[in-house]
Parts: structure tokens; C-alpha cells; sequence
């Protein structure tokens, strides 16, 4: 298994094996789950409750759907670890954050520096998503 | 006009310095080409046929006189001391160097502008009306809805990877002027019988090599769900949206195989989940954003008379000038189609010069037109001439606009790695061969545009006549297509026959237009012959 | 003969292997045999040229002209701008590309 590089959690790691999307319906003592990229993360839903840990997939990070997947989850309350994994690049990292991925497991391991400041890029965003940071808007219309 | 506040403005210059942190990174070795290649991209730097090419986004079209003089001094100090003016209301610099990049956006940064998602597989600048907030039959003016969609779609994390690019028009006067039905998704904002302004949702529209024209998918989104709606709409697209073939990856496939009804139920489901997200801005923001729209200061009771004694004068009010929504203005269009020019190209000195007349002339506002010309949407009748005047000095004062010899072309062969011929020179002789007033006269509204390869960059498929740029084993070699148009009555043209050779396509339009010359019935255009008539006699024109 | 083009990476600037290095000029390029998919590897990796590839080209008595009209298009610069290609005063260059 690949390191964890990043990680936004308190909690400990998870280090249950992820199961298959389709395998994961069936095996009910399973508590780790792998999203690819061409599965429907809403069939996970009723099962919420028995997950600990969702890996997310990105074969190429130009396949942007696991950024939807994160974010179906997230919205449904899901509130366990959500990894990417895979080709996870720097330049994805910020992204990835703020659809509800809180730990990074990059294939190929990043430079620190660099995943620092793109972690620290944005100051603020144009956009309510899954991180429940204010968007703009929302800081132009608080008194 | 929009002005950027606080926060705009850090968003820009932040982008800056990501992309600055980018090439860093690129210059020194630690991204590869490949990895580097989308990064660039969703800055709008690609790599042409020359050199890499930086496309900056003017956004729904409109521009103030610095944002202009700025794009003029990148052109001197950057580039090669000229500009191209695009078919999405953006501006492409050709010869631009990878280590100059991230000064060049540095330098659009504080005029507010960039190229921030200007290709890529992201959603694209939102372009709308160019007649926008100026148009006498317009409902409501389209651009602060665009806006909207700008600060939305601008790095929104969950749609910088899609299936494919994302185009999105938002329009508002029942005379479509920005193609709306050929995007991803057109926007149509409409009054419903309450009176009530909501925005009419048209999805899966498209050029390229499966021309499209998108279906209507709802009716009325109210105004406080323009946002969700549109996140629904695309959040079905990355997931569903075919990614196992670059060319069926755009949303028209996806809504073509799924059926209308089923994209719109997916579409509709998922839309009703989002709505307890809090996506949605506050109308408030909405409202703030309409107030940067107002109208300019107009003077009232002013005549509408023009003193048209100058024939050319006349000429260039009957062909380049519409009628403004109030009383003693009037809109002006710049035709960047001078005969034998290159469409939609423009100098350094003509881009300033045009900053510094519309600062005097049209309340510091001009906009770019999907058609590659310039419009000076506020001008006061009593200061046309002297406008005019002083365009017509500088080469900027052709009469066409609309005719024969306004031809759309994208930059084709001379400039373009995709391209497979050459579209520039075709665009050249056609207006060259029919530069006579007499023959523009005689053929009255004409749309022509051209491709130099199936991506249609020139919207081939929308022209009255098209023409659409063909590698045959190496040698270029031009299809004529006949009765496309992208108003109101959206439909796309249909291929004549066999192809032609450079000079062949020059006299097969020819052949084409005398047809119609000849068959005309009372007002007709050139494209409501063809309707009638149907493809036999221009087929047996020109091949019988 | 087989040729090698490819850009330099920080001008884009086009560029054509003349066995050496990587000149501006067509006439300068070399033929690589089946050397290309070496040469394309080692240079990129160097970082002396990126979006290298291989093309089919001739040597006549007018130089080195490339099979396909796209690669002279590359090699002499836009045919609706002379004066901004490689060969601005020469009449013959438009001729050369068609």
C-alpha cells in the first residue's frame, strides 16, 4: 500500500484494506472502500455508517470524476476519511481539499514544498463546496 | 462595467503566481511536457504551429479603454506588434514565449483581466450578446449573469477536469446574437407570465466535428437557482460524460445518447438534491453585481437625426451601425475585415487607437463580437462622424459588416497545429473577388465562415455559406456547405458535394452566389433561397 | 530522409536537428535514419527541445523541405504574414510551401 503523504485528520489512520465498490455491498464486515473512477458513489450511501475510510482513485488526474464522488459523499454526511489516490498531483491538491478529500496518498511521493504552498494557495474561493469554507460571496454579504 | 473588488482582484493574483510557480517548475525539469501540457493549458497557453500561443479571456466581450490599451502593449511588448481577436470574444497572442508568461499575466492582472480557463477542459470564458446593455430589443441585460457564471465556473475544483471543454453563452433579446444554441449550454434569460425574469437552460449545442444544436431542457430556472441548476448540469456531465474517446466526450454526445428526457430527469434529480447544499449566492450578490451594469450616463433629449451627405459615410451607418435602446445613440461596429485582410487581426496602434475612441466616443465601453469585429456599443449619433473619421484613417473603417465580405476564419493552417489547410488565404480571395460595393450590395446579409479543420473553429456549420478546410493526401482541399445559420433559426449548413482546390472554393462560392442572384423571390437573403429552394440547383451549379 | 522537429521550451520557437543541436532553420536538419526515438528521448530529457517528432522530408537544390505542407508551414513561418517568416524577402517562399 502506498504511504499516506497528507493527511487533514485527527483520527487514526485507517489501514483496513479498501474493498471494491461492487464487493463492498456484500463483504458486511468491510469497513474500507475503493472508489474508481467509473463507479457511482451514491450506491454507497445506505452503507455510510460502516465506513471508515473511502479511497478515491485517480488513474490520471485529468479524469476529474472522483472529485465528484468525493463531493456526493460529503454532502450525504459522510464524514470518514476520504484519500486520494493514485496519480495525485500538486497542482490538484487545493481541489481535491475542497471537494472533501482529507488525506493524500500519492503514487509517486510529491515535493513538500511544493504541496505546502499549494495547500496554502487559495485565501479564499468563489465557491460553497464540501470544505465549509465561506466562498466570497458569502464574505461580501456578512455584517 | 464589472470592477474587480478585494477579492477578484486576489484571485487573479494569486493565478499569477500559481502559474509563475508552474513554469518554475517546468523550466526546471520537474514537470514534464506531459504534465505540464493541462496546467498550461487552463492558463490558455498553447503550443501552435510556431510558437506557444497565450489566449486572454475578455469576458461576455467587454472591455474598458485600459483593459484595450493593455492588450495593445502586449502586443508590442510580448508579442509581434499585432493581436487576433477570436470566434469566443477573446484575444490570442501567436508568438508568445513560455518565460515572458507569467509577466504577461502579471500585466493583464492589473487592468483585470487574464486567461484563466481559456482552454482546457474546464469551462471556457462565458460569451454573450455583443449589443449587450445597449440593444434595443433586449429584455434585461445578459452580462451580469455571466458574471455570476465567471466568478462560479472560475476555478471551481469539482469541474477543472472534465470529460472535455465547456462552453457556456448567456444571451437575453430574442434575436440570438451569440450562437447560444451551439454551446454546451446556452442560456436564454426570458420573463415568464408572472413577470418574473428566470433563464431558459439549452443544452448540448456544439460545433466541432458533431455539430449539434442543443435542446431546450427547462424552460424557467428562477433567478435564485441560476447557479445550482448549472452545477447540476455539470456535475451529471463529469460524471457521466463519455471520457474513452476524446471525440464523443463533449456533452452533446452524452445528452445525443442519453436522450434529452433522461439528461433532464438526471439533470433535475441531482438539481433537487443541491438545492439543500447552500450553493446558491444570495441574490444580493446578484444584485451587487447588476449594479457595476447600469447605464452610463446618457444624455436625454437628444436628436436622432444623422447627417449622411458624406456617401461613405452613409454607407458604413447603413452597413456597420443598429439601433441603440436610447434615443440620439446608436452602435457601432468596427469590421475587422478589411478586403483582402486578415479576419479578426488587429495592430498594436489599431487596438490603442480603437482604447482611446472608445474612451471619447462610447462611455470607455467596447465589446468583441463572436463574428471577430469590434463594437462601440454607445455612441453618441451627433459623434459618428467624426468617430468615423477618425477609424477610417486608421484602416478601420471597412463597410461590411454582415455581408460577403465579413467572413469568420479561424486562424487555420498559417497558425494552427490542429489545422489541416489553410483558411486565412481562402478568407483573403473570397473578399478580394467580391470587394466591389455593387457585389456586397447585390448579396446583401451574408454569413461566411470558414474552417480550416473539422474542429470548426471558424463555425463552418453555422454559415450561410461554410467552408471547411480538408487534408486530401496532403494537399488542402476545400468543402463547400451551404445554409448553416446561428440565430434564432439555428440550423447547420449541409456539404455541397466533392471538395475543391484553394482557388476552386473561391469560384464555387461564386457559382453558389449567382444561383441565388438568380433566383431570389422580393427581400430574400441568400439563405432563405436555399431554404426554399433546397441543395439541387447549387449542386448542379456547381457540379453539373 | 527523416528529420527531427521539435520547440524550444522556453521561446516555442520551432526547431529542426541538424545532428548537433537544434537550429531555426529547415536546411540545417539531418536525416536520423532510425535514430529518432533515441535522439527525441535523450533531448527532451535534457530539456534542449520539447514536443519532438519525427517527419518525412526531402534534400533538394533549394534545401531541406519537409513531406507535408503542415511542416513547411512550420519551417517557413505563416504564408499570410511574409514578413514575419524566417524568409521575408523571398517571393519563392510561399511557392515552396504549396
Amino acid at each position: 500500500m502506498v504511504d499516506v503523504q497528507f493527511r487533514f485528520r485527527d483520527d487514526e489512520v485507517v489501514t483496513d484494506p479498501a474493498v471494491t465498490v461492487d464487493a463492498f455491498a456484500e463483504q458486511t464486515n468491510a469497513t474500507a472502500v475503493r472508489i474508481e473512477p467509473g463507479d457511482d458513489a451514491r450506491e454507497l450511501l445506505p452503507q455510510l455508517d460502516r465506513i471508515a475510510l473511502v479511497e478515491v482513485n485517480f488513474p490520471a488526474w485529468t479524469d476529474g470524476r472522483g472529485y465528484s464522488s468525493a463531493r456526493v459523499l460529503r454532502e450525504a454526511g459522510y464524514t470518514g476519511e476520504i484519500r486520494a489516490v493514485g496519480d495525485v498531483v500538486i497542482d490538484m491538491l487545493s481541489h481535491l481539499k475542497r471537494c472533501g478529500f482529507d488525506a493524500f496518498a500519492p503514487e509517486h511521493p510529491l515535493n513538500p514544498d511544493d504541496a505546502q504552498a499549494a495547500f496554502d494557495r487559495w485565501d479564499n474561493v468563489y465557491q460553497a463546496t464540501a470544505d465549509g469554507r465561506r466562498p466570497i460571496w458569502a464574505l461580501r454579504h456578512e455584517s | 462595467m464589472y470592477k474587480y473588488d478585494q477579492y477578484d482582484q486576489q484571485m487573479v493574483d494569486t493565478r499569477v503566481e500559481e502559474f509563475r510557480d508552474q513554469v518554475r517548475r517546468r523550466l526546471s525539469g520537474e514537470l514534464t511536457e506531459e504534465q505540464f501540457r493541462p496546467l498550461r493549458l487552463q492558463n490558455g497557453l498553447y503550443l501552435q504551429l510556431h510558437a506557444y500561443m497565450l489566449r486572454v479571456a475578455v469576458p461576455y466581450g467587454t472591455l474598458s479603454s485600459q483593459q484595450m490599451r493593455m492588450l495593445g502593449d502586449i502586443a508590442d511588448k510580448y508579442d509581434r506588434g499585432y493581436g487576433h481577436f477570436t470566434t469566443r470574444q477573446n484575444i490570442q497572442y501567436n508568438w508568445i514565449k513560455l518565460e515572458d508568461t507569467p509577466d504577461i499575466l502579471a500585466d493583464l492582472a492589473t487592468v483585470e483581466m487574464h486567461a484563466i480557463q481559456t482552454s482546457g477542459n474546464c469551462i471556457r470564458n462565458i460569451s454573450s450578446d455583443q449589443y449587450a446593455g445597449a440593444a434595443a430589443d433586449e429584455i434585461i441585460d445578459p452580462r451580469p449573469y455571466a458574471e455570476l457564471l465567471r466568478q462560479w465556473s472560475s476555478f471551481h475544483p469539482e469541474f477543472l477536469t472534465l470529460p472535455r471543454k465547456f462552453k457556456i453563452a448567456v444571451i437575453a433579446s430574442e434575436t440570438d446574437r451569440a450562437a447560444m444554441k451551439l454551446h454546451d449550454i446556452g442560456i436564454k434569460m426570458v420573463r415568464n407570465d408572472a413577470g418574473e425574469i428566470g433563464a431558459q437552460f439549452y443544452v448540448g449545442g456544439g460545433m466541432g466535428r458533431t455539430p449539434m444544436i442543443g435542446p431546450m431542457i427547462r424552460e424557467f430556472v428562477p433567478l435564485d437557482h441560476l447557479i445550482t441548476y448549472s452545477e447540476a448540469c455539470l456535475r451529471v456531465y463529469n460524471r457521466y460524460g463519455r471520457r474513452d474517446n476524446k471525440y464523443k466526450a463533449r456533452i452533446k454526445i452524452l445528452v445525443h445518447e442519453l436522450g434529452k428526457e433522461e439528461y433532464t430527469r438526471q439533470v433535475e434529480e441531482e438539481f433537487e438534491h443541491l438545492l439543500s447544499q447552500g450553493i446558491e449566492p444570495p441574490i444580493a450578490e446578484l444584485k451587487r453585481i447588476m449594479g457595476f451594469f447600469q447605464d452610463p450616463p446618457f444624455e436625454t433629449g437628444l436628436s436622432d437625426d444623422l447627417d449622411l451627405s458624406d456617401p461613405d459615410f452613409r454607407l458604413w451607418v447603413d452597413r456597420n451601425c443598429e439601433t441603440h435602446k436610447t434615443p440620439g445613440y446608436i452602435i457601432a461596429t468596427v469590421s475587422l475585415k478589411p478586403v483582402g485582410g486578415i479576419p479578426g487581426d488587429a495592430s498594436a496602434d489599431q487596438i490603442r487607437l480603437m482604447a482611446d475612441l472608445g474612451k471619447e466616443y462610447s462611455f470607455d465601453e467596447m465589446r468583441v463580437t463572436h463574428a471577430q469585429n469590434i463594437v462601440f456599443p454607445h455612441v453618441k449619433k451627433a459623434d459618428l462622424y467624426a468617430l468615423w473619421q477618425k477609424l477610417d484613417a486608421a484602416g478601420l473603417g471597412t463597410a461590411n459588416l454582415d455581408t460577403v465580405g465579413d467572413i469568420i476564419a479561424c486562424p487555420g493552417l498559417d497558425y494552427c497545429s490542429l489545422a489541416n489547410a489553410r483558411s486565412i488565404p481562402v478568407a483573403q480571395k473570397i473578399s478580394e473577388r467580391f470587394a466591389t460595393q455593387e457585389r456586397q450590395d447585390a448579396l446583401g446579409e451574408m454569413k461566411l465562415k470558414i474552417s480550416g479543420c473539422i474542429n470548426a473553429c471558424g463555425h463552418h456549420h453555422a454559415g450561410h455559406i461554410g467552408i471547411l478546410g480538408v487534408d486530401r493526401k496532403g494537399v488542402e482541399n476545400y468543402q463547400l456547405l451551404l445554409g448553416g445559420s446561428e440565430g434564432a433559426d439555428t440550423s447547420l449548413g449541409q456539404i455541397t458535394g466533392p471538395g475543391f482546390s484553394e482557388d476552386g472554393i473561391v469560384d464555387a462560392v461564386e457559382k453558389v452566389t449567382e444561383v441565388y442572384l438568380r433566383e431570389k423571390e422580393g427581400e430574400e437573403r441568400f439563405l432563405d433561397t436555399y431554404r426554399r429552394l433546397g441543395m439541387a440547383p447549387f449542386k448542379e451549379a456547381l457540379y453539373g | 530522409m527523416k528529420i527531427l522537429t521539435g520547440n524550444d521550451l522556453k521561446s516555442g520557437a520551432v526547431t529542426w536537428w541538424t545532428g548537433e543541436g537544434w537550429s531555426l532553420s529547415v536546411d540545417d536538419a539531418v536525416d536520423v535514419g532510425d535514430e529518432s526515438a533515441n535522439i527525441i528521448a535523450r533531448e527532451e530529457a535534457a530539456q534542449r527541445v520539447f514536443a519532438a517528432y519525427v517527419i518525412d522530408g526531402e534534400r533538394t537544390d533549394k534545401g531541406v523541405r519537409p513531406a507535408h505542407i503542415k511542416d513547411r508551414v512550420r519551417a517557413l513561418g505563416p504564408t499570410v504574414r511574409p514578413d514575419l517568416t524566417l524568409k521575408p524577402s523571398d517571393p519563392d517562399a510561399l511557392n515552396w510551401v504549396v
